[in-house]
């Protein structure tokens, strides 16, 4: 094994001997300030074929309540630390954790998110408080994801200088999506079908 | 059949694109195709203000990683190691199968489920995996598509891109059932019948496979993150629900930190699907939520890319495929015809560079271009696919008529009086010129037609009037 990787450190070394190295310069747009951000950020999952609704705090039970009812979906599952005003009167919880046929029964799945970006439309679970392991959000049919306005940053880098390589991150755009078939872009294939997103101002 | 191998022997690119453009229905397909993305990445890219300065700091990111790549593969290793992962190093395609091949007889499995991966159909992996008596079922909708076709992949991001939806249909009716779950009875041609189709034959092998293998779009040195970047949620089933999970990557994929992620993360999608992000974008950091992991590292030629001063640009490419789709040989020739993986512009340089230009396919391979530079214009991070191009043709041995032929032009152009001479001699015989030349030099007039020869040169023109005055 060690024999590969002399190997190709020595080529490398070799291969690029005496060439100049290159500076990075970098002036596309980094971190800024975006009036109308919760705005675009609803238009842009719009625009996935998600279903949006922008409330004031004090009406986010009763969307998730008509959300859950609007889908049929009885049996949710939810993540530990979950705010108990999105929770449903009954929900699934995943402890112990659920096994993936288990997750595969439910109705759906409701959690936060780490961070939302308005420019792209995009939501980011870091698997923290409220949005749980990896499957949870995958198995299930549905995702219902509530995001706190103050959680909307503008672009790209501005969520990429907010969130922690070291926990397992999942960027969702919409729900799941192909294009495979004469690039016509078709929703739902493995991941959630559908994709509901509150925001709560 | 998708690994390299499907394509040994295979006749050269002008024979192979001859054959293709009879084929109308691939051609339909292809223009359909091409047109759609072309016009989605063209109104998502004119939305950035900064595309040109993320485009130039994408180069110079790259340019700078290759630079230093084998401090920055250390700093990864050490990294994932940390993580709890495990990394490997593989120089060759037989080397990187025999690790995997290792790994997996190791976790007593006899299947494992597979995100969309370049760099595994370049070594045949699959195949390699077969001979070792392990099934590998690819996951992606056009993947599985090629797999059940019994098909060559033919574009980067979309490698079905050759079928229609009636052709797709079929493929699943006949196929399904001899590897899993068969197709629902009323299978229609509607892209959602289709698409439900896949995600029932696939649900429960994602949901009972205990070994997944997967590439990667970016490993990042500072952290040993990796990113896989998809759509249809097959990549996040592959990456998180089995127990053990071995991704297959290419040296060039690192990038240094964190936060370069920041760039491609707004120029691939947008140059690859037409999209302002991608459906899903999965990273993790070695074992992840108790996971076994492993990462090859996977050299198989990319070294040699990296010593060849012009050419080592070919390795900042990130896969978008945005110039395929705008190439138009690509669109008429398809991407069979260029017999590797890599196909399209991106292919025609990557190709001979990583094979190396032994065989009569992969010499042919830098011509498969009208070098009208389109490619470049797209690439995100700024390959200049016509110069590698021009270079590499260089570097290709010439048929023997031609060289003697440039050697004899070159010697009458070396001296102003051998050239006047030559002029003078041609505007005499000039009746005598045939439109097509005999012998081999019938390979040049059998595409083009030779120009006509005037009567008398510019310069003898001018010296007889003064320059039109007399």
């Amino acid at each position: 094994m060690s024999g590969g990787k002399e190997r190709i450190l020595a080529r490398i070394r070799a291969a690029v001997a005496g060439a100049p190295d290159v500076e990075i310069t970098r002036v596309y747009r980094t971190t800024r300030d975006l009036p109308g951000a919760v705005e675009l950020f609803a238009e842009r999952v719009a625009d996935y074929r998600a279903a949006v609704h922008v409330v004031a705090e004090a009406e986010a039970t009763a969307t998730i309540t008509a959300a859950l009812a609007g889908r049929g979906a009885v049996r949710v599952v939810i993540p530990a630390g979950l705010p108990p005003e999105w929770t449903p009167p009954e929900p699934v919880a995943d402890d112990p954790p659920l096994s993936a046929a288990e997750l595969d029964a439910v109705d759906g799945v409701i959690t936060g998110c780490a961070v939302a970006i308005a420019e792209t439309g995009t939501i980011v679970l870091d698997a923290g408080p409220g949005q749980g392991r990896r499957a949870l959000t995958l198995v299930p049919d549905y995702h219902l994801c509530v995001v706190r306005a103050d959680q909307i940053v503008a672009d790209v880098p501005d969520a990429v200088g907010r969130l922690d390589p070291a926990r397992p991150l999942t960027w969702i755009s919409g729900p799941s999506a192909t294009s495979d078939i004469e690039l016509n872009r078709v929703e739902g294939v493995h991941g959630p079908r559908v994709l509901e997103v509150i925001v709560v101002r | 059949m998708s690994g390299n191998a499907a394509f040994l022997g295979m006749p050269a690119f002008p024979r192979n694109a001859a054959a293709a453009v009879q084929d109308s229905q691939l051609r339909f397909n292809l223009r359909k195709a091409t047109r759609t993305i072309r016009g989605r990445r063209a109104s998502v890219v004119a939305e950035l203000p900064d595309w040109a300065e993320l485009r130039a700091a994408g180069r110079q990111i790259k340019d700078h990683t290759l630079r230093n790549l084998d401090r920055y593969l250390l700093q990864l290793e050490e990294a994932v190691t940390a993580a709890g992962g495990h990394v490997h190093w593989a120089a060759d395609a037989a080397e990187a199968n025999r690790i995997v091949t290792g790994l997996v007889r190791a976790t007593g499995e006899t299947s494992v489920v597979k995100v969309k991966s370049m760099a595994t159909q370049e070594i045949g992996l699959n195949e390699a995996l077969g001979r070792a008596g392990v099934t590998a079922y690819e996951t992606d909708l056009a993947e599985l598509i090629v797999q059940l076709g019994d098909d060559w992949p033919s574009h980067i991001l979309v490698p079905a891109i050759h079928r229609n939806r009636s052709e797709i249909r079929e493929i699943f009716r006949a196929k399904m059932a001899a590897w899993g779950r068969p197709a629902p009875g009323e299978l229609t041609d509607d892209p959602r019948a289709l698409a439900e189709a896949a995600r029932l034959h696939l649900r429960e092998r994602f949901l009972s496979t205990k070994v997944a293998i997967s590439g990667a779009n970016f490993m990042i040195a500072e952290t040993g993150t990796l990113v896989v970047l998809e759509s249809e949620g097959n990549g996040r089933m592959c990456l998180t629900l089995p127990e053990t999970l071995i991704s297959v990557v290419g040296i060039e994929k690192l990038l240094p930190t964190w936060r370069d992620l920041e760039v491609f993360l707004q120029l691939l999608p947008r140059s690859s699907t037409g999209e302002r992000m991608n459906p899903y974008t999965s990273t993790w950091t070695g074992a992840a939520e108790g996971q076994e992991f492993h990462l090859v590292l996977l050299d198989n030629g990319r070294t040699r890319v990296l010593a060849d001063e012009v050419g080592r640009q070919a390795l900042r490419c990130i896969r978008c495929s945005a110039c395929l789709n705008v190439c138009p040989v690509y669109e008429r020739a398809g991407g069979h015809a260029y017999g590797s993986v890599y196909p399209g512009p991106i292919g025609a340089i990557l190709t001979p560079q990583l094979r190396g230009m032994a065989s009569e396919l992969d010499a042919s391979l830098p011509y498969a271009s009208s070098l009208c530079g389109a490619c470049f214009d797209v690439c995100p991070v700024a390959i200049d696919i016509p110069e590698v191009l021009v270079h590499l043709r260089g570097k290709a041995r010439h048929p023997r008529a031609e060289r003697l032929g440039m050697r004899a032009a070159g010697w009458v152009f070396d001296r102003p009086a051998r050239l006047a001479g030559a002029q003078r001699l041609a505007g005499r015989l000039r009746r005598f010129v045939p439109g097509r030349l005999p012998g081999p030099l019938a390979a040049w007039t059998d595409t083009r037609d030779l120009p006509d020869i005037p009567a008398e040169s510019f310069r003898d023109w001018w010296n007889r009037t003064n320059g039109g005055t007399r």
